[in-house]
C-alpha cells in the first residue's frame, strides 16, 4: 500500500469530469486500498474521491463512523455512484483536503437515495441522511469536477437555517 | 515585504473598493484577507496589504484616492501571517428588542464561559419606534459547548432569544 499525494486547487484535474469504472480487477482493488490509506492519514477526513489523487475515475470512499450519534453505513466504497433522489435542504460547514485552509457553508440535500457498485462490481443501494448524505454529495461532486467552492452560500444572514 | 492593516471609512458611495484596490495594485501591493461592509450608510474597509516600502510610502500611495472619495484612512504596521485561520466550532444567533447593554451582556457571559469570538456581525432591524437587535457570532468554545449552552440560560431568562449551533466541519 502507498499514500497517494492529494491534489490541491488550482490543479485543473480537480475541475474535470471523471469516467466510469468498467473493469473490477486486482489493480482496482490495489488502488482502492491506497486511496483508503490516503483518506485514513488525513486528520478529520471523512471521505475522498479518486480525482483528488489524480485518477479520473468514478470512485469514492466515505466513512463517517467516527462521528458520534449519527446514522451511517460504516465504511463505504462507492464505485460509479448515482444519486437517484434528494430530499430536504440543510446548510452545513464544509472543508476539503483539496482546498486547504478554507471552510464555508454549503446547502445539501438532507436525505438521498444512492445506487453504486461495490469493489467487486456488485450493485448496491443505500438510503442515507444527514452527515453521511452530505459527505457522499461532497465526494460525488468531485466526480463531476465540482468543489464545495462552487456551491458556497453566505455566512451572513444565518439566523434561521431551518431543517426541513 | 511587510504586512499593513488599512482601515478606510467614509460615506458609502459606488466604486470605493474598485478605486482603492486599483491604487494599491498599481503601487505594487499585494492584498491579503479583508472585510468590507456598509454600516449605517458608511462604508468600512479593513484590508491586509503586503508592501515592500514604509508606512509613509504606503500612506502616500493611497492618500489621493482616499481623499478624493472622502475616506478617513488609517494604517497600522502589523505582525501578520496568512493561512492562520482558526476553525470555529460553534455559532450563536441572538435577537431581541434593542436595548442598552445587550451586546455587553451576551458577549460577557460567553467570554466567561470560554468563547473565543472569531467573527461577529450585528444589525439593528425593525423600525425607529421598535428596533430589534440581531447578532450572529462564530467562535471557538474553549471550555466546551455545554459550558456555553448553560451560560446562555441566564440570557434567555432576560427575554433575549439565543440559539447555539455546533459547527461540525465536514472535510472530504
Ligand atoms: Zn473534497
Amino acid at each position: 500500500m502507498a499514500l497517494l499525494p492529494v491534489l490541491t486547487f488550482p490543479d485543473p484535474r480537480l475541475k474535470e469530469r471523471s469516467n466510469p469504472v468498467e473493469v473490477f480487477d486486482a489493480e482496482l482493488q490495489s488502488f482502492i486500498a491506497d486511496l483508503e490509506q490516503t483518506l485514513r492519514s488525513s486528520p478529520g477526513g471523512v471521505g475522498i474521491a479518486a480525482p483528488q489523487v489524480g485518477r479520473l475515475q468514478r470512485i469514492v470512499i466515505v466513512d463517517v463512523s467516527g462521528k458520534p450519534n449519527i446514522q451511517h453505513h460504516g465504511r463505504l466504497i462507492l464505485i460509479n455512484p448515482e444519486i437517484d433522489s434528494w430530499e430536504g435542504m440543510v446548510k452545513g460547514r464544509e472543508g476539503c483536503m483539496s482546498v486547504p485552509d478554507f471552510t464555508g457553508n454549503v446547502i445539501r440535500a438532507d436525505s438521498i437515495t444512492l445506487r453504486a457498485h461495490d469493489v467487486l462490481g456488485q450493485p448496491r443501494q443505500y438510503d442515507m441522511r444527514g452527515y453521511e448524505a452530505r459527505a457522499v454529495q461532497h465526494e460525488c461532486d468531485h466526480l463531476d469536477g465540482l468543489l464545495f467552492l462552487d456551491r458556497l452560500v453566505s455566512r451572513r444572514h444565518d439566523l434561521f437555517p431551518r431543517k426541513k | 515585504m511587510h504586512w499593513y492593516m488599512l482601515t478606510l471609512i467614509g460615506k458609502d458611495r459606488p466604486r470605493i473598493v474598485a478605486q482603492i484596490t486599483a491604487a494599491l495594485f498599481e503601487g505594487g501591493c499585494n492584498l491579503g484577507e479583508a472585510s468590507m461592509l456598509r454600516l449605517g450608510g458608511n462604508f468600512a474597509v479593513m484590508l491586509m496589504v503586503k508592501f515592500a516600502g514604509s508606512k509613509a510610502t504606503l500612506t502616500h500611495l493611497i492618500t489621493a484616492v482616499a481623499e478624493s472619495m472622502e475616506l478617513h484612512l488609517h494604517i497600522d504596521s502589523i505582525d501578520a501571517k496568512l493561512h492562520q485561520h482558526m476553525l470555529p466550532d460553534v455559532s450563536i444567533s441572538v435577537y431581541g428588542a434593542d436595548r442598552a447593554g445587550i451586546v455587553a451582556k451576551v458577549t460577557g457571559v460567553l467570554a466567561e464561559a470560554g468563547l473565543h469570538i472569531l467573527d461577529l456581525e450585528s444589525d439593528v432591524a425593525g423600525t425607529e419606534t421598535s428596533p430589534i437587535y440581531v447578532m450572529h457570532i462564530e467562535g471557538k468554545a474553549q471550555q466546551g459547548i455545554p459550558n456555553l449552552e448553560s451560560a446562555l440560560d441566564s440570557i434567555r431568562q432576560q427575554g433575549i432569544e439565543v440559539r447555539l449551533t455546533p459547527i461540525d466541519t465536514l472535510v472530504g
